[in-house]
């Protein structure tokens, strides 16, 4: 999970190493609390372009010491993005912002966790093909190329004087600022259902423990017992998650329980890659998966968590395990910057994420609502580097390049049976358009499903490289 | 079949970054579109929230519906035939049918002279499209624009393996090939001498290698961009 990245192995052993295109050279940090004293000793060797910079910044003897408890009050020597979020779209657009621009800009990445578990592959770990902590990632590597790591809650933001507030009480100031929250959900979108009963019924839709949870009641469920999804409504993070879980969780009943049945309740007329994951449960798990959709009432359910009831259309059904996916919206910090709008969403321009609501702040990934991208770490990823280079660019002077926006998505039906979906994206003048787009093909050979896996695992790898280091 | 827009104006979005530029050509107008369906559409067929068969089946997600696949509707024996043959309705098609149906479905029992002003069939299929799947909920659903011409590119930048382009432009990358060069389940692309990569990045984009993800991220690379990943790449590898 730690792959040789060349800048860090020469960080770590205090070098000085040419950049990229041998034109100057720069120096990165070892650790986050060593950052700060490093970088003074590297002003004093005079040997990059941020060198008056540095000198400015630290001209007084006094600032130095300051710097490390309250940054902001040193104001201006240096651009400063500040990044509430460190998931896939957060995570992505501090490393990329560090690692390019030669610490020529001040990055602060504000994420309450230490280490942060992945919601793609956790249906994997549901479904006993991953490791539960080979989902968790942390942030030491981004702190290592220079971006300053605040474990904390971001509370508020003054757009206005262009502060963040902290949980702590401390505040942040920016110049430009991305919010990248991910989702939260709507109260009340499933009556009887809110997160105090998050652990009778749970969603699991935001990794971590409560992926461990639903692990748990899945495995312990009794013999010919149900386990029924409330699937959510559009839009919603990961488009073929709902089916890629049912797909794992009658990998393993299958396995343990066989007569347990799984009964999808989903309000939606229809889902991604639905075809794949019909065929694939007809030929792997037949007669273990039924699903009701709005025709008969998928859309009108309510549960009871103390009884183990899901009430569907006012039909009383028992349950034994009961993953609630509840309708979503924008992390709440989102809407306390007062940057969604009346969807819950945070409406942002096509050419570049910037939020429609004040052009000094980013909305990235699933929060936001740009058009056609699917709410992926795919794309969260994808649009993170088009918002780095914009805002390299504007602080620093750095080429800026149309924006390039993509999105795969992989799903595990079965052992070895991998699919996947799809697109190319372009801006628009209202939205994110798909512009072309590509989807696995029913009835494809063992050998290509096989690959297909492989080729997920291999991204997985890859994004978590990307975003982590 | 549309008249594509040449964006030439982005050689100035370049120059000026922060100009925000569409790069996406949209279907057509489908504010425009709205009225073109009232008049020419909607005596036959129904669209939108609580849409029902009429003289003609409703037009709600007819993208990527096999052609002729209403089980309640009863349709020409022609048409059913062109679906169980794989046909599905996309932009392309639709742009066929409505301009002229008995061209592409000689036993079609719509009677419909066809509309063959190009903008106002644009138009008025850009309206049917919302109706339809959206791609932020369906990502294999039809694509919501027409993807920006390729020349573009070869046109604001012709510079010979741009390094700090290809640098940009590997960020789509690194997402599935690690900067590393480690490589498990997908491939290492570090280090390799640039002519291979530039040779294994065209036989992509012509489809002659067969990969859909490869395939998909080359289509639209140039002949620069191309060229600007396989020094980059190149450059990575000596680091």
């Amino acid at each position: 999970m730690h792959p040789h990245i060349v800048p860090d192995k020469f960080a770590r052993e205090g070098m000085m190493f040419p950049s990229r295109h041998g034109r100057n050279f720069r120096r990165l940090w070892t650790i986050g609390e060593e950052r700060r004293e490093i970088r003074l000793l590297t002003g004093a060797n005079g040997r990059d372009l941020m060198t008056l910079n540095r000198r400015t910044f630290l001209g007084t003897a006094t600032a130095a010491s300051v710097a490390l408890s309250a940054p902001m009050a040193l104001g201006q020597a240096k651009p400063r993005v500040v990044v509430i979020g460190g998931g896939s779209g957060g995570g992505t657009v501090a490393r990329y912002i560090a690692k390019d621009s030669d610490g020529a800009v001040d990055v602060t990445l504000i994420e309450p966790s230490r280490k942060y578990y992945t919601c793609y592959f956790s249906n994997l770990y549901l479904g006993g093909f991953w490791e539960f902590d080979a989902l968790g990632h942390d942030y030491g590597n981004i702190a290592r190329l220079g971006v300053n790591v605040v474990h904390d809650w971001a509370v508020g933001v003054d757009r206005d004087a262009q502060t963040v507030a902290l949980a702590s009480g401390e505040s942040i100031s920016y110049d430009r600022l991305v919010v990248a929250p991910g989702i939260d959900f709507v109260e009340g979108s499933v009556p009887g259902w809110d997160v105090s009963q998050q652990s009778l019924m749970p969603h699991a839709y935001k990794s971590g423990t409560q992926a461990q949870l639903l692990k748990h009641q899945i495995e312990n469920m009794r013999e010919g017992g149900t386990f029924c999804m409330v699937a959510p409504p559009n839009p919603y993070r990961c488009p073929p998650g709902p089916g890629e879980r049912v797909s794992m969780v009658a990998h393993v009943l299958s396995q343990i329980n066989p007569t347990a049945k799984i009964l999808i309740v989903d309000p939606k007329e229809n889902y991604s890659k639905q075809a794949l994951f019909e065929e694939g449960w007809e030929r792997h798990y037949s007669g273990m998966v039924t699903r009701i959709g709005p025709d008969f009432g998928g859309d009108r359910v309510e549960v009871r968590p103390d009884a183990m009831e899901v009430v569907i259309d006012g039909v009383v059904e028992a349950v034994d395990v009961c993953n609630v996916i509840p309708a979503q919206k924008a992390g709440k910090i989102a809407e306390l910057a007062g940057l969604t709008n009346d969807s819950g969403w945070a409406p942002v321009f096509p050419s570049d994420m910037r939020s429609r609501m004040d052009e000094n702040v980013f909305v990235l990934g699933d929060a936001s609502a740009q058009g056609a991208m699917p709410k992926s770490g795919f794309s969260a990823n994808s649009q993170a580097k088009v918002v780095a280079n914009v805002i390299r660019g504007e602080l620093t002077g750095s080429r800026i390049f149309p924006a390039r926006y993509s999105n795969t998505c992989w799903s595990l039906i079965a052992t070895d049976d991998g699919v996947k979906v799809g697109a190319n994206y372009e801006a628009g003048d209202d939205q994110i358009e798909s512009v072309s787009s590509f989807i696995s093909q029913t009835g494809e050979d063992d050998e290509l499903r096989r690959q297909t896996y492989e080729e997920s695992i291999g991204w997985y790898n890859g994004i978590v490289a990307d975003i982590f280091g | 079949m549309i008249k594509k827009l040449k964006p030439l104006f982005l050689i100035g979005a370049m120059l000026a970054p922060n100009i925000a530029v569409p790069q996406a050509t949209p279907i057509g107008d489908a504010v425009a579109g709205a009225q073109v369906y009232q008049r020419e559409c909607a005596s036959c067929h129904q669209i939108g929230e609580g849409a029902a068969h009429r003289i003609g089946p409703h037009l709600n997600r007819i993208f990527d519906r096999r052609a002729g696949s209403h089980e309640d509707f009863r349709y020409s024996e022609a048409l059913v035939r062109q679906g169980r043959d794989g046909m599905f309705w996309d932009l392309s098609r639709l742009h066929a049918y409505i301009e002229n149906p008995r061209a592409l479905v000689s036993g079609t029992r719509m009677s419909y002279r066809g509309l063959r002003d190009e903008e106002r069939r644009a138009n008025l299929i850009a309206y049917m499209r919302a109706y339809s799947d959206q791609p932020q909920n369906i990502p294999e659903a039809s694509p919501t624009a027409i993807a920006r011409e390729v020349e573009l590119s070869a046109e604001t930048l012709a510079i010979e393996g741009d390094v700090e382009y290809g640098e940009f432009l590997s960020a789509e990358c690194t997402t599935c090939h690690q900067r590393s060069g480690d490589h498990a389940g997908i491939p290492g692309i570090v280090g390799w001498p640039e002519e291979d990569f530039v040779v294994a990045m065209h036989a992509y984009k012509q489809k002659l290698r067969p990969h859909e993800v490869m395939q998909s991220v080359s289509q639209r690379l140039d002949d620069e961009e191309i060229a600007a990943l396989a020094a980059y790449f190149r450059e990575l590898g000596r680091e």
